[in-house]
């Protein structure tokens, strides 16, 4: 029990500091299984893995699937909701502040810096997905490069997409359908 | 009540589809939050990027509660942020009772390698129409590059970054309205 509790709050400490996207928990998990002992680096990159390749935000999987480990079911849903309540908190005093300040000038000048800013930072987020999906660097020659299959449905799907508004979520169905048919 | 329930399925189908992060989430935001159910519009979405970014917690979790509470104040923030954590919870317990070699398993990995052809797809566009809206001017696209350099090439916290980016917005903001 006395382990469950400390548990919930090292998982409330994590999603109050880790600042971020879900791979910003990772150091904390790292730090959290170096202290307790609750797991050791494998069982932290299979965690990397499995949340990876599973749909959802990568933190949250990670809180789940160190609290299901450790202590089942239970102890998944409150690591998980741990994590979260950090978030619930804070933002809901900023969504507060936010609404009462909206109509200032010197608000919205700052959102002006911000927005094609974030941009940015979405890009860079993005970039080694679109790399490592769409070319092979370990390639020997340069037109092999780039991954043909990959790049030709790329390309295809982006026509499709646009051209017939799909909902994204049958662009993720159709692609994994694909991956399975092509044997990508 | 019914408003809810709305915002809880309506979050769950994004942390069910949403593979590799919170940034894989914005092209269902586009499509649901803003174009479809418009609970929020994009310049709001851009800012609740941008807020979750520098606050702690993780980003889809923040945006999640961030439209919930917009929509139906504190009870909608929880629930909202409920719905995006479901399926994760649900998955995940399944996968870890079940599966101890699920990485493994040919199947999964090749629909993983078509889904993150689909992830590409649907970043494009959704990084197009962003980069429409915000990124119109000179202004913009140096903020734009700058936040590309810097975030992908070294390693400058981004909460200062975009602590610099709103100071960069408030020059230009005294500059113009003079």
């Amino acid at each position: 029990m006395s382990e469950l509790l400390l548990m919930m709050w090292e998982f409330f400490k994590t999603g109050l500091f880790a600042v971020g996207g879900g791979l910003a928990t990772i150091p904390f998990l790292q730090e959290m299984g170096q202290t307790y002992g609750w797991f050791d680096v494998d069982t932290l990159s299979t965690m990397i893995a499995i949340s990876e390749s599973t749909p959802g935000p990568m933190g949250v999987n990670m809180a789940t699937y160190v609290g299901y480990t450790l202590h089942g079911v239970i102890g998944g849903i409150l690591t998980t909701l741990s994590l979260v309540a950090p978030s619930i908190i804070v933002i809901i005093i900023i969504a507060n502040m936010l609404d009462k300040f909206k109509q200032s000038k010197l608000v919205q000048d700052v959102f002006v810096g911000i927005r094609p800013f974030v941009v940015g930072l979405i890009l860079a987020a993005c970039i080694d997905i679109f790399l490592t999906t769409l070319f092979d660097f370990s390639a020997l020659d340069i037109l092999n490069k780039i991954s043909w299959l990959h790049m030709l449905i790329f390309v295809i799907g982006l026509v499709v997409y646009e051209k017939f508004k799909l909902h994204p979520i049958l662009v993720i169905v159709l692609g994994a359908i694909l991956g399975i048919l092509l044997g990508l | 009540m019914n408003k809810l329930w709305e915002l809880y399925i309506a979050w769950f189908k994004m942390g069910l589809f949403t593979f590799g992060g919170g940034y894989a989430m914005l092209p269902m935001i586009q499509r649901d939050v803003v174009e479809k159910k418009k609970w929020a519009t994009e310049d709001e979405i851009m800012d609740y990027y941008a807020i979750g970014q520098c606050t702690p917690g993780i980003i889809a979790v923040n945006t999640a509660t961030f439209v919930g509470y917009k929509i139906k104040g504190i009870a909608g923030g929880i629930i909202a942020t409920l719905g995006v954590v479901s399926p994760s919870l649900i998955i995940i317990t399944i996968i870890a009772a079940f599966l101890t070699n699920f990485q493994d398993i040919v199947v999964v990995q090749q629909a993983l390698s078509g889904i993150r052809i689909s992830v590409c797809i649907l970043m494009s566009v959704s990084i197009y129409k962003l980069a429409k809206k915000s990124v119109t001017n000179i202004f913009g696209i140096t903020l734009c590059v700058l936040a590309f350099v810097m975030s992908y090439f070294t390693s400058v916290s981004t909460v200062l970054l975009v602590v610099v980016a709103g100071i960069c917005g408030i020059i230009k903001g005294r500059i113009s309205h003079e």
